[in-house]
């Protein structure tokens, strides 16, 4: 059974696959009803709009269909029924489930009581491997992704797309350029993971040293209740917005990716520019996700 | 019982039945007890030397457990606090088994997750799995990294 838990599972020629599965669903490569006849479950137990409808419009358009938990108190959850129980019952109902936790490792654990294919939709601080995917998606759409430059921005401590994606580009030999405010840096054993997969990681206090040599530009949300106050936050996050100004000089086909949602990280009149491609790398995500459910159900 | 004269080496009797743990990385005795769940309040005969001499490793830590055959999983458990540990299991006096420990390639149920926010920290029927690196203890659920202070997270 193919489940798709976190972007460690993976290697380079996996990602190319799917990639190419992708491109093909894309540009219209597929009959409208290949997953007639297939029912996913959608089982969100945190907040989640793209991710949620993207699996759900991915569904529809393959001729499919879903069933959902959207929340935590519409589940048996809160009469104390473990995730294992609660797999274990929906693997008798769908041919997959989706699934969206507030723990980490939450998509390993229904795996291992799943009697169907499992796909991990975000796990608390863990994986996304789905969002790695369509970000993958989005940059080759434009350029080969091997050897590019690409920047981290934001916050690489807690964001758990930036450390999906960095691990799956180290292999692409790009070179990754982090930029986090103090005490929301990269964590030292992710770092410490992707230089032993040969990845150059250099950090760097401040975007304007670094704009103008990246390909990439991959911005994430810094979080306000990481900080104590709301003055710290944002005097931190002024200092991390992206502004049209920040892009003099960058090269003509750096393109800025952002997982949204965004609050406040990138200025609106940057949406304007040729450099922003996060709406549409949003719009990628049904592509990916039709590949990959038709991947784990075909 | 036999007794050697304190002045010539070890005072440590001889057991009966039961395992003697050599070769401890000195400090690390009362770890190995507490992973082998041997609190003040047991009723297990017990020597315990900490700090006596030894040729290979300078100094060593040495357990004597009476009526007490040491299982795999607590053989796995003690590896990862003293790897050059040597179990001795003694029927009637005699050494009957002697076995080095060895660190398993994964450890289930062992070590618990550092990491709050970990799925095996709940009430979810799965015991903790770690994969043992040359640079730690690697979570297969969170892919948390245990480098140091291993013994704190023990089970």
């Amino acid at each position: 059974m193919y489940h798709i838990i976190s972007i460690r599972d993976f290697e380079r020629s996996d990602l190319d696959y799917l990639l190419d599965r992708a491109r093909e669903f894309d540009t219209g490569g597929y009959r409208p009803r290949m997953l007639e006849d297939k029912l996913a479950a959608l089982l969100f137990f945190e907040p989640s709009t793209r991710t949620r409808m993207s699996f759900a419009t991915a569904m529809a358009r393959l001729g499919g269909r879903w069933i959902s938990v959207d929340s935590v108190e519409a589940s048996s959850i809160v009469k104390g029924e473990t995730l294992a129980d609660t797999i274990r019952v929906l693997s008798g109902y769908a041919d997959a489930i989706v699934l969206r936790h507030p723990k980490e490792g939450a998509a390993r654990l229904a795996s291992e009581f799943a009697t169907v294919p499992v796909i991990n939709a975000g796990d608390g601080a863990g994986q996304h491997p789905s969002q790695t995917l369509l970000d993958l998606y989005t940059i080759r759409q434009s350029m080969p992704i091997d050897g590019i430059s690409v920047g981290l921005l934001g916050d690489l401590r807690y964001g758990r797309t930036a450390h999906s994606l960095a691990l799956a580009l180290s292999l692409y030999g790009v070179t990754l350029h982090t930029i986090a405010p103090g005490g929301l840096e990269m964590p030292a054993n992710i770092t410490l993971e992707l230089r032993e997969r040969g990845t150059e990681v250099i950090e760097h206090a401040d975007v304007e040293e670094v704009i103008r040599d990246l390909d990439v530009l991959y911005v994430t949300r810094i979080q306000r209740e990481r900080f104590p106050d709301s003055a710290s936050y944002y005097n931190v996050a002024s200092s991390y917005r992206i502004t049209p100004d920040l892009l003099t000089g960058v090269k003509e086909h750096m393109m800025i990716l952002h997982p949204l949602p965004r609050a406040g990280e990138i200025d609106p009149a940057v949406d304007r520019t040729p450099h922003a491609r996060y709406f549409e790398q949003a719009r990628n995500g049904v592509p990916v996700r039709m590949a990959l459910l038709h991947e784990v159900m075909k | 019982m036999s007794r050697k004269d304190p002045s010539g080496g070890l005072l440590v009797s001889p057991i009966r039945n039961g395992t003697v743990i050599d070769h401890i990385t000195a400090g690390e005795a009362l770890n190995v007890l507490r992973i082998l769940g041997i609190t003040g309040s047991t009723r297990e005969c017990l020597s315990i030397a900490t700090n006596v001499e030894s040729k290979r490793l300078g100094k060593k830590d040495i357990v004597k457990i009476e009526n007490r055959e040491l299982c795999k999983e607590e053989v796995d458990r003690i590896a990862l606090i003293a790897p050059q540990a040597k179990i001795n299991i003694i029927r009637d006096y005699q050494v009957v088994e002697k076995k080095g420990v060895k660190i398993p390639k994964v450890l289930k149920g062992v070590v618990r997750c550092p990491n709050p926010g970990c799925i095996t920290n709940t009430s979810e029927p799965v015991e903790s799995t770690f994969e043992v690196l040359e640079k730690g203890l690697h979570c297969l659920y969170c892919d948390w990294l245990i480098k140091d202070d291993i013994a704190n997270y023990i089970i």
